[in-house]
């Protein structure tokens, strides 16, 4: 069995600011990350899927395939974008990079099967670095 | 516990399939199934599993792990057509997965011995594209 990671980046402003807590309080939790203008990130995104190798092929993930994917559903879509007010799933949740995270595993999974229709490759998981300091890895398993 | 050695080899490959068609090749692997081939590059990690030993307080010796991903990998890889100089890739195509695999099946048996075994090779082809390879068990976390 096989895991291939393949590494995206993209661009995109976010401001962390909860709206079930007081300004007070946002300003205690979120710091600076709560400056009402936003802020922005170079993400680093690694993909990975799991699989056996296509004898004939020699590829456990065809990665052309996996990159159209990414564009479509990940890329286009978040890349030099405004996260709260430009990406619907931000309008109700905080774009932590946990949430982050999350959303862009959802958005694969929901396109997982039209790019690779077979029982293999599987999505594995989505790590996610919002700095170099700052990772985040969530499993495509343990999400709906 | 888990102890990682290091390695690099740069070589060049063709990413093409005697079992495809033209049109299945270029649309699977695009540029890479340019018939002249291209480089890469190669950083190669490769994970060990086992306790230290009580007197040495060592896993493994580096210093031999060093020699035999030498002797075994980086001797045999480094500055080749993989394709046209190294075997099994005349026969076999040498995707990133391939590789990792040849690369497992080349270190196997010289570093299972004395309670330590492989546990993990990861092969970087570039820093944004790499696969790790667990032998023929299912892939753990």
């Amino acid at each position: 069995m096989f895991r291939l990671t393949r590494r995206y980046r993209f661009a995109a402003s976010h401001r962390l600011h909860a709206a079930a807590l007081s300004e007070a309080e946002n300003q205690r939790v979120y710091g600076k990350c709560n400056n009402p203008h936003g802020h922005g990130h170079n993400y680093v995104m690694d993909v990975s899927a799991r699989g056996p190798v296509d004898e004939a092929s020699g590829a456990a993930v065809d990665v052309r395939r996996l990159d159209r994917l990414v564009e479509r559903a990940v890329l286009a879509p978040l890349g030099d974008s405004n996260l709260n007010t430009d990406v619907q799933a931000f309008r109700a949740a905080v774009p932590t990079s946990e949430n982050l995270a999350v959303e862009i595993c959802r958005r694969l999974k929901r396109n997982w099967n039209r790019a690779f229709p077979g029982e293999w490759p599987r999505l594995e998981k989505i790590r996610i670095a919002e700095t170099e300091r700052n990772i985040f890895e969530v499993g495509a398993d343990e999400i709906e | 516990m888990f102890i990682t050695r290091r390695a690099e080899f740069s070589a060049s490959h063709v990413c093409r399939s005697p079992r495809l068609s033209e049109e299945e090749n270029r649309q699977l692997f695009g540029k890479a199934a340019n018939p002249s081939g291209h480089g890469h590059n190669y950083v190669l990690e490769v994970t060990l599993e086992g306790s230290p030993d009580a007197v040495t307080g060592m896993v493994f010796d580096l210093k031999e792990l060093k020699e035999i991903l030498s002797r075994e990998v980086v001797e045999p890889y480094d500055h080749r057509f993989l394709n046209r100089e190294v075997q099994p890739f005349d026969q076999v195509v040498p995707t990133t997965e391939n590789i990792a695999r040849e690369i497992w099946r080349r270190l196997e048996s010289p570093l299972n011995c004395g309670g330590r075994k492989l546990h993990a090779v990861r092969l970087y082809e570039t820093p944004d594209l790499f696969v790790d390879y667990f032998g023929e068990s299912p892939c753990s976390a």
